[in-house]
């Protein structure tokens, strides 16, 4: 498996898929969060200092706060994200896929100490490399694991061919791939889709526009063409489960 | 079934299940939000149209749609809610002393770890005082001795450079220092517990002998009596950190009949539950610290009580704390 995702299943029997970050959006991250504490230090240095030892006394507990909890506030209740990992798009879950609680984000983000040594998170980087799901060593002890967050595809564009029948009866993969195709040839370049159009071979050979054949196959596929194609047998080599289970 | 029939049959549902996700849960409902059970049904019809979804082989699209679909309702069906007040009340009446008790012998262990060295160190010195250099460098010892010189009587626990310190800022500084001591000593035990071991024997060492080498001085009443107030609180929070941390050692070392993984995972679950309460024990103490400890109107004698009584109260606590709760 080349794919660093990683698959939980739910009491649903629905297998859900996490995408795993790795070191290096991870590594980014961090030194975001590193950079937004040091803003907070200065600032908060800069206006408590200028009252006294109160102020220097209210400063320290701030930075006790920020250092050892900074991660788990924002873990618990921003969704699994820091502002740094909010900007790479990633957040921590518990290895079930559940969103993460204060005590495996505690125990994840006290044993950071462990994972820093012996220097700029020798142990952490090692033991990334050394497990499929990216995980340093505070979070094989607390159980979670960092994923990318999805996001949403965007909504395909209505294309322009009109609904056409294949020349041929298609597998379940080919006609996945001629809808994929078409829901993403509006972000190619045209030369680009046209030459992935042309991959299709036969299916195409004698058109004058491949790109618009190839989204007319789509939209007959995908069943705009429903009430007009009734009469014809069903071309689907796979036996459908039943709707209503 | 074709996709675009499928959409058509089950596109309502899926609208109603996105306008749940996008208001949080425990907000005001709006009249035509779907009821929890509601949410639990739309969920549940979700994932089995995933499963078909993929079965059949639907466009990218959908399948990325219903996926993040059961995605988002995964973590609100499975996300815990707490009432995090009650929660702790009952972590302090109940759970704390219970989780120190079933922690027994990891607890008599760190404390013999930590309370042997101590002791011995503050009795070694009384006969060779030259053994505080063991532990200590000459200017960390005049620190010390200014600190509880009798003549420094008003600001006692306090070196040169701290002399015109407030209260507050000693108490931020005592929260940083010690907390964060604490922390340390649990994590570093996931090094196979050697650094939890290193941490509580040099911290054993180093406290006998600040203990032994102002006694031999003859500072005993500004010294004794200074740290009299929060040393039940602070001495017990460094043991317990000790505790949770060679129990994380323990769990790599010896597993037993589970995965290294599984008892490591199982284990720290357990060791945060005593650092929860060394945390707290730990902050107590530098309120203790900082706003007791040096008022030096306060009679000697009344605050050796009050030492007294706090070690009476934690030992009391520990040792019959939530009994009743977690037997009813």
């Amino acid at each position: 498996m080349i794919d660093t995702l990683r698959t939980v299943q739910t009491p649903e029997g629905i297998d859900l898929h996490l995408p795993v970050a790795g070191l290096i959006p991870r590594s980014l991250a961090w030194l975001i969060d590193a950079l937004i504490r040091l803003i907070i230090y200065a600032v908060l240095g800069g206006v408590l200092l200028l009252f006294g030892d109160t102020g220097e006394g209210l400063y320290l507990l701030a930075t006790f706060i920020i250092e050892w909890f900074y991660p788990v506030l924002f873990e618990v209740l921003r969704h699994g994200q820091t502002p740094g990992k909010r900007a790479y798009g990633i957040r921590v879950l518990h290895d079930d896929g559940t969103p993460i609680g204060w005590s495996a984000s505690l125990i994840r983000n006290l044993l950071r100490v462990v994972d820093f040594l012996p220097l700029l998170y020798g142990f952490g980087i090692a033991s990334m490399m050394l497990n499929r799901d990216f995980k340093r060593l505070g979070d094989l002890t607390a159980g979670t694991v960092v994923v990318y967050q999805e996001t949403p595809l965007p909504v395909p564009a209505a294309s322009a061919g009109k609904p056409t029948r294949p020349p041929y009866p298609l597998t379940l993969a080919e006609q996945q791939v001629i809808m994929a195709f078409a829901e993403r040839s509006p972000a190619l370049t045209p030369e680009r889709a046209e030459e992935l159009a042309r991959l299709t071979g036969p299916l195409i050979d004698s058109r004058p526009n491949v790109i618009e054949s190839l989204h007319g196959y789509a939209k007959w596929l995908s069943g705009e063409q429903q009430l007009a194609d009734l009469s014809e047998p069903d071309k689907k080599p796979a036996p459908q489960p039943g709707e209503a289970a | 079934m074709k996709q675009e029939q499928f959409i058509a049959a089950h596109e309502a549902q899926w609208q109603r299940l996105e306008a749940w996700l996008r208001k949080p849960a425990g907000k005001k409902p709006a009249p035509s939000r779907a009821t929890p059970t509601e949410f639990a049904a739309l969920y549940r019809q979700t994932c089995q149209h995933l499963a078909l979804a993929r079965s059949r082989l639907y466009s990218p699209h959908l399948v990325n749609r219903l996926d993040r679909l059961v995605m988002d309702s995964h973590q609100i069906m499975y996300g815990q809610r707490r009432n995090l007040f009650k929660a702790i009340a009952r972590y302090v009446l109940a759970d704390f002393p219970c989780r120190v008790r079933r922690q027994w012998r990891l607890v008599l262990l760190s404390a013999l770890l930590f309370y042997l060295p101590l002791v011995s160190m503050l009795t070694v010195i009384q006969y060779n005082p030259d053994m505080v250099y063991t532990v200590m460098n000459g200017t960390t010892l005049r620190k010390l001795e200014y600190m509880y010189n009798p003549e420094h009587r008003d600001t006692l626990g306090r070196d040169w450079e701290r002399q015109a310190d407030t209260d507050l800022m000693m108490f931020g500084f005592y929260v940083k220092n010690n907390t964060g001591i604490g922390f340390r000593t649990f994590a570093s035990g996931l090094l196979l517990g050697l650094g939890t071991l290193f941490v509580v024997l040099f911290n054993g060492l180093y406290i006998g002998a600040a203990a032994g080498h102002l006694t031999q001085l003859g500072y005993n009443e500004t010294f004794w009596s200074f740290v009299a107030g929060h040393s039940a609180l602070e001495l017990n929070a460094i043991v317990l950190s000790g505790a949770a941390g060679l129990q994380l050692g323990f769990a790599v070392l010896a597993p037993g009949r589970r995965t290294r993984l599984r008892a490591l995972r199982e284990e720290a679950q357990a060791a945060l539950q005593l650092m929860y309460g060394a945390a707290g024990m730990f902050i107590l103490a530098a309120i203790v610290e900082a706003f007791w400890s040096p008022l030096s109107w306060v009679p000697v004698s009344t605050k050796y009580s009050a030492g007294l009584a706090l070690w009476a109260f934690v030992l009391l606590y520990f040792l019959w704390g939530g009994r009743r709760r977690a037997a009813g």
